[in-house]
């Protein structure tokens, strides 16, 4: 039977039918639903784990115990895990184990658009890349057999429109998988100078035999049609040069690392021109280049960004679209922006209220740094905030400390933010850190964390104490507070920031779209008492609109969280009357 | 068998991943080759988001490109007048006669466009404009909205009206499946009357 599928599903039906036991994750847009879809198997162990770090670290464990296990991350949290990726490559493995990174082409969701199939090079392990669903559950279970047959781990490249896009798959059943057997082999497992000389070189071999298996894989093949150009491609980008090129040949990669070096000779050998068409880095081209052969690539095509079927068009072909509009005016933007009764809209209200420089994270919170409220200095990587704030007070002083707080999410925190917490406290610091404590891991869809007290299977585990937890690194000033009692707020912040000594605030408030948050009844404004003195605008709340000489309030979004009326000075600010579904 | 590609436009949290996937579910019954392609992450809070649906005999790229919409389903207006590059000469427009402010309008530094439904239709003949929020509410919860302009969309489509109460039964959690039925007949039957 045919299903309609995410790419990030296929991927995780993929895993069940090969018989994985063991699955650790941390979420990155766009790979999450690969994990939360594996949560659903019973037959699967599943959990989101503190970093990407400790999820390689887990699945590591599993394939040297016998199991075949996977672990799914976007492109920046390979670089969280890239320690053990680089050592489990000299290693190989017991139970067969694949890593599924995706890449996030024009950066939908992501602070950099890095291409990660450099690590397939730099760590020496192979790198599959499917171009859709059906691809994406074949490809993770031929990627198992590849790793048991040449005793490495494989990585599978995804991209935002490979995970994200949807394609028929047909299902099959689960294979029977037994438990490797275990044993002591400290020879393999245990990289110390003398057994790592031996395995770098076992790794080198290696690379040669997956060179040779990629000469004879369906992972690759040939698509001859006209000869006057043949197109080398993989992935998304292999969908959009089909398109722009119906008439053309192909050479389609599955396997994209190591690269195939006879097939692709006698490829550009068959046609009288080619191209390479990939997203982002010229991977593929310099090492064809390096070959000797002569192709056409990112002189003309962008490394910026995504790539469509226009722009192949335009840039190889010489076909520029033209579209001519009958209007002329701009539309207005529509960024992201935080949810009505989110309470990080709250925090950087009096954050930006205090002009304070704010070094930030990675979530929701990053919009704070949009208008109006432009409360967010930076944002480099999860965890960074707090080693951030430090490194200003080093490098300015006490009085530019005084203006500086970290930011930072009830995940992130646990991801890696409490390693820049323990530097502060070692190092004499006396940064102020806040915890955007919400409740769950909110950008990437409401996933469970250690702070949240639940497993990935919605089952109650120990909570981390994040009170404790700051008072255990050496830090005494820890205050709770609800970041929508703006005055409470306000004062604890100016106190803490004055002080001489590091300090942490756990801004406690669950998010608003979590059923805990549990407002009701829209707000609406009583003209009779509204002297329209905006301030309640402050906030920047969606559901309030600035009409110029009165205020509205968008019953259909406004969520009644009540914000407002803490910022009114005139109590005009009342219930509505009418539920809001 | 032909071919068709549907855009749907519209403000995160209205609705449109699901409205996207029951169109593309219902073009899977009929043996088409079927891709979406759907935005999720950061982007779907509160801003600008699209859905594709392409079907036909053989899909290759998920996206759909400017010019290359059979028909757009935009659920809010400015976003109408956002994407209407997307759409081919003589495609259909659905416009929901809704709208919901960016927040560079909410705080007064842009103004919100003035009669986008009459200046679309002044240029584009298959303009179709519904309230499909009040339609809605008259069926009894306006999260049915999607489910409303999915049955005019289909009122459009070549498509088996039994397919798509099918993937609507398939999709929607069992208890709102009545009512979502009933917000689908709406949509189907408001172009013809």
């Amino acid at each position: 039977m045919k299903r309609l599928m995410l790419g990030n599903e296929a991927i995780a039906w993929g895993a069940y039918e090969a018989g994985v036991t063991v699955a650790s994750s941390y979420p990155g847009t766009p790979s999450t639903e690969i994990t939360e879809h594996l949560a659903g198997c019973d037959e699967i162990y599943s959990e989101w784990s503190p970093n990407e770090k400790v999820s390689m670290e887990v699945v590591i464990g599993a394939s040297i115990a016998g199991a075949r296990a996977i672990t799914a991350m976007k492109h920046v949290g390979l670089n969280v895990a890239a320690d053990p990726l680089f050592t489990v490559s000299y290693t190989g493995i017991n139970g067969g184990l694949v890593i599924v990174v995706a890449d996030d082409p024009g950066m939908h969701s992501s602070q950099n658009e890095q291409d990660s199939r450099h690590y397939a090079r730099a760590a020496k392990v192979p790198m599959l890349e499917p171009a859709d669903s059906q691809e994406c559950k074949d490809f993770i279970k031929m990627a198992f057999e590849i790793s048991e047959n040449f005793d490495t781990p494989v990585l599978i490249r995804l991209s935002t429109r490979v995970s994200h896009s949807l394609s028929s798959v047909e299902l099959a059943e689960r294979e029977d998988y037994k438990l490797k057997g275990y044993k002591k082999d400290f020879v393999k497992y245990v990289m110390m100078p003398a057994m790592a000389r031996k395995r770098h070189l076992i790794v080198e071999k290696r690379m040669r035999d997956l060179k040779e298996f990629g000469e004879n894989t369906e992972l690759n093949r040939i698509e001859w049609e006209n000869r006057s150009i043949g197109v080398i491609s993989s992935g998304i980008a292999y969908q959009y040069a089909r398109e722009a090129f119906p008439e053309a040949s192909f050479l389609k990669l599955g396997m994209i690392y190591p690269l195939p070096e006879k097939m692709i000779a006698d490829f550009a050998a068959g046609v009288d021109k080619l191209f390479v068409v990939e997203e982002l880095e010229p991977f593929f081209e310099e090492q064809i280049k390096a070959m000797g052969i002569e192709v056409i690539g990112k002189e003309r095509l962008p490394v910026t960004g995504e790539l469509n079927v226009s722009i192949i068009r335009e840039k190889l072909l010489g076909e520029k679209q033209s579209i001519d509009l009958p209007f002329e005016e701009k539309t207005p933007m529509r960024p992201p922006v935080m949810c009505p009764g989110c309470p990080h809209r709250a925090t950087f209200h009096v954050l930006s209220k205090l002009k304070l420089t704010v070094t930030g994270d990675i979530g929701c919170y990053t919009l704070g740094a949009l208008p109006p409220l432009e409360a967010v200095d930076t944002c480099i990587c999860m965890g960074a905030s707090i080693g951030m704030a430090h490194g200003m007070e080093k490098a300015r002083g006490a009085e530019f400390r005084k203006k500086t707080v970290a930011v930072i999410g009830d995940s992130t925190f646990i991801h890696s933010g409490i390693t820049g917490l323990i530097d502060v406290v070692y190092n004499k610091g006396n940064s102020m850190v806040i915890i955007l404590d919400n409740s769950i891991t909110g950008m990437t869809g409401h996933q469970d964390n250690p702070t949240t007290g639940f497993t990935i299977k919605g089952e109650p585990t120990v909570q981390v104490d994040l009170v404790k937890l700051c008072e255990a690194v050496g830090i005494r000033r820890v205050k709770v507070v609800d970041p929508f009692k703006l005055k409470e707020f306000e004062r604890t912040v100016k106190e803490e920031i004055e002080a001489d000594e590091p300090s942490v605030i756990i801004a406690r408030r669950p998010c608003a779209l979590l059923k805990k948050a549990s407002y009701g009844g829209t707000v609406t404004i009583d003209s009779d008492l509204c002297i329209n003195c905006k301030l309640c605008t402050a906030i920047a709340c969606p559901a309030i609109l600035d009409k110029g000489d009165h205020i509205e309030i968008d019953e259909s979004l406004c969520n009644g969280c009540l914000l407002c009326v803490e910022k009114c000075p005139r109590n005009a600010i009342v219930k509505a009357g009418v539920e809001n579904e | 068998m032909n071919k068709a590609n549907i855009l749907l436009a519209g403000v995160g949290g209205q609705g449109i991943i699901l409205a996207s996937r029951i169109i593309g579910n219902t073009a899977l019954m009929n043996s088409y080759d079927v891709k979406l392609s759907e935005v999720h992450g950061m982007a779907q809070r509160g801003g600008s988001v699209i859905s594709s649906v392409k079907m036909g005999e053989k899909v290759y790229s998920p996206i759909i490109e400017k010019q290359e919409a059979d028909i757009i389903l935009a659920f809010e207006k400015l976003e109408a007048l956002r994407w209407i590059e997307y759409l081919k000469p003589g495609g259909r427009m659905i416009i929901n006669d809704q709208e919901i402010m960016p927040v560079s309008v909410t705080t007064g530094k842009d103004s919100y466009p003035e009669d986008i439904i009459s200046r679309i239709k002044a240029h584009y003949d298959n303009t179709v404009c519904i309230d499909a929020l009040k339609i809605a509410r008259e069926c009894g919860n306006i999260k049915v909205l999607n489910t409303v302009l999915i049955g005019l969309t289909a009122s459009f489509m070549e498509l088996g009206k039994e397919d798509r109460l099918k993937s609507i039964r398939e999709l929607v959690p069992e208890r709102f499946v009545e009512i979502n039925i009933k917000a689908f007949e709406r949509g189907y039957n408001y172009a013809k009357s």
